[in-house]
């Protein structure tokens, strides 16, 4: 059987090194690159993202990532985000007063969590729903988070939206969504040992 | 709070080698670090941490391709430290395949270096890493070293955190020089000290000997825990710590062995 093809997008952003490794341990072929043509053909193209978010709309946009995301989500061909890299999906993000527009596939609002400990930072726990895809065979198992800003209201989000909710400190936030072939994770599956390694398989499965 | 209490591994490294006794696993090479790393991930390690020793900048590049072969395997978060001085330090080693990057020196000698790391990486990646004693001249009585605890650094233990952590610092790796080496249990009141005045996640290190020892730091605040020996001689398990705190009621990431 071929691997499916994955292309980490390459726009300078963060840990790409370990995000590729992860993949390719997963059972995916996969390239680390910004070039439009790859991201577009490719079965499954991962959008990472670490830092501020403006810093990496700024990024995304040097690459045409915008544009690129929203032709493959058109077409219905996967996406994942991962932390930033999910975090641009939605409208706008809210940063030291600084409101920045998202890639915009998701209404909603980027903001910082309420709550005294940031960052969230650490294993955590997720309520997928039943009907999720990304999270099958891994309830109860922990995620690495690390992040201060988060999706925290999804009652605008489409009906169809997949929403996998988390908590920390009291404050409940989006920690994953599955809409269309658009899946996106607050949390790093790269990072995240075994549970992560399985969530991967369970979204290279999804492609080709 | 539902997110786990971390547990900690330290390994310190020289030219791209894990030094100080080994002996937890019967490996072939215990001085091989991503075979360690991996046998620690395996394990239920929740991160791991590397103190870079390395003098010579042929060390650091040995170390930044371990950490490189280390990242490729072990696919749980990675810090590193030593010898870091400012953003370019922290970008090689970002580049290497690590998640985050502890500075101690290199910030003691210029604090600006931690808001130039943090606003160009973000507060996430850049631990304050501190070894800090009972130093009865400062006024929160708890003093920073350098030089492995040999010299006085000057700086008030207490005033230091928090004025890295206004500078970006996204978390705090207090080492009590004290209790370093003494398997007599980690310094409780210093733990609280600086929880008491930051936010920020902090990793209480030093001193580690019992299952209790890191109850003990849990509750006094600790929202991860380190240790070295205890773990490369095989005096505890990560499970049996683990296992320790979740009796305590603290909640832990409990891993299921490969």
């Amino acid at each position: 059987m071929t691997k499916p093809l994955v292309v980490v997008l390459d726009y300078g952003s963060g840990n790409l090194h370990s995000a590729t490794r992860a993949l390719v341990a997963a059972g995916a072929d996969v390239t680390l690159t910004a070039d439009a043509d790859a991201a577009l053909n490719a079965d499954g193209l991962v959008v990472p993202g670490v830092g501020a978010f403006a810093a990496c709309m700024d990024g995304l946009r040097a690459v045409g990532g915008p544009e690129l995301i929203r032709s493959r989500l058109d077409d219905g061909r996967p996406v994942l985000g991962i932390c930033v890299g999910h975090q641009v999906m939605f409208g706008h993000g809210v940063e030291h007063g600084l409101d920045t527009a998202g890639v915009g596939i998701l209404p909603g609002v980027v903001e910082r969590l309420r709550c005294e400990r940031l960052p969230h930072m650490g294993w955590n726990t997720v309520e997928p729903p039943p009907s999720t895809t990304l999270f099958a065979g891994l309830a109860g198992e922990r995620f690495y988070f690390v992040h201060s800003y988060a999706v925290r209201a999804a009652d605008r989000l489409p009906n169809d939206a997949r929403v996998t909710w988390a908590d920390h400190d009291g404050d409940r936030f989006v920690a994953g969504v599955e809409v269309g072939a658009l899946s996106s994770t607050q949390f790093h599956p790269e990072k995240s040992g075994q549970a992560g390694a399985a969530l991967l398989r369970n979204w290279i499965a999804t492609l080709g | 709070m539902s997110v786990a209490i971390r547990v900690i591994p330290c390994l310190d490294v020289h030219d791209g080698r894990v030094v100080k006794g080994v002996n937890f696993l019967n490996l072939r090479d215990a001085g091989d670090p991503v075979e360690l790393a991996a046998a620690y991930g395996a394990q239920g390690a929740d991160e791991l941490t590397f103190l870079d020793i390395s003098a010579s900048s042929q060390g650091r590049a040995t170390t930044h391709d371990m950490v490189r072969r280390t990242a490729e395997t072990v696919f749980i978060p990675l810090c590193v430290g030593g010898g870091v001085r400012g953003v370019d330090d922290v970008d090689v080693l970002l580049r290497t395949g690590a998640d985050k990057v502890g500075i101690n020196t290199g910030a003691i000698n210029r604090p600006q270096a931690i808001d130039d790391i943090t606003r160009r990486f973000g507060n996430q990646v850049l631990v304050l890493s501190l070894d800090a004693r009972r130093e009865a001249g400062q006024p929160s009585g708890y003093g920073v070293t350098t030089h492995g605890g040999r010299q006085s650094a000057g700086l008030d233990a207490i005033a230091w955190v928090k004025e890295a952590v206004d500078r970006g610092s996204g978390e705090i790796l207090l080492n009590s020089m004290d209790a370093d080496g003494t398997t007599g249990g980690f310094d409780l009141p210093m733990i609280e000290a600086v929880r008491a005045v930051v936010d920020v996640p902090v990793i209480a290190s030093g001193g580690a000997g019992t299952v209790q020892h890191f109850v003990d730091a849990a509750r006094a605040g600790a929202d991860a825990v380190l240790a070295a020996s205890v773990f490369h001689y095989g005096t505890l398990s990560i499970a049996e710590v683990k296992q320790g705190l979740a009796e305590a009621g603290f909640p832990v990431r409990m891993v299921t062995p490969a």
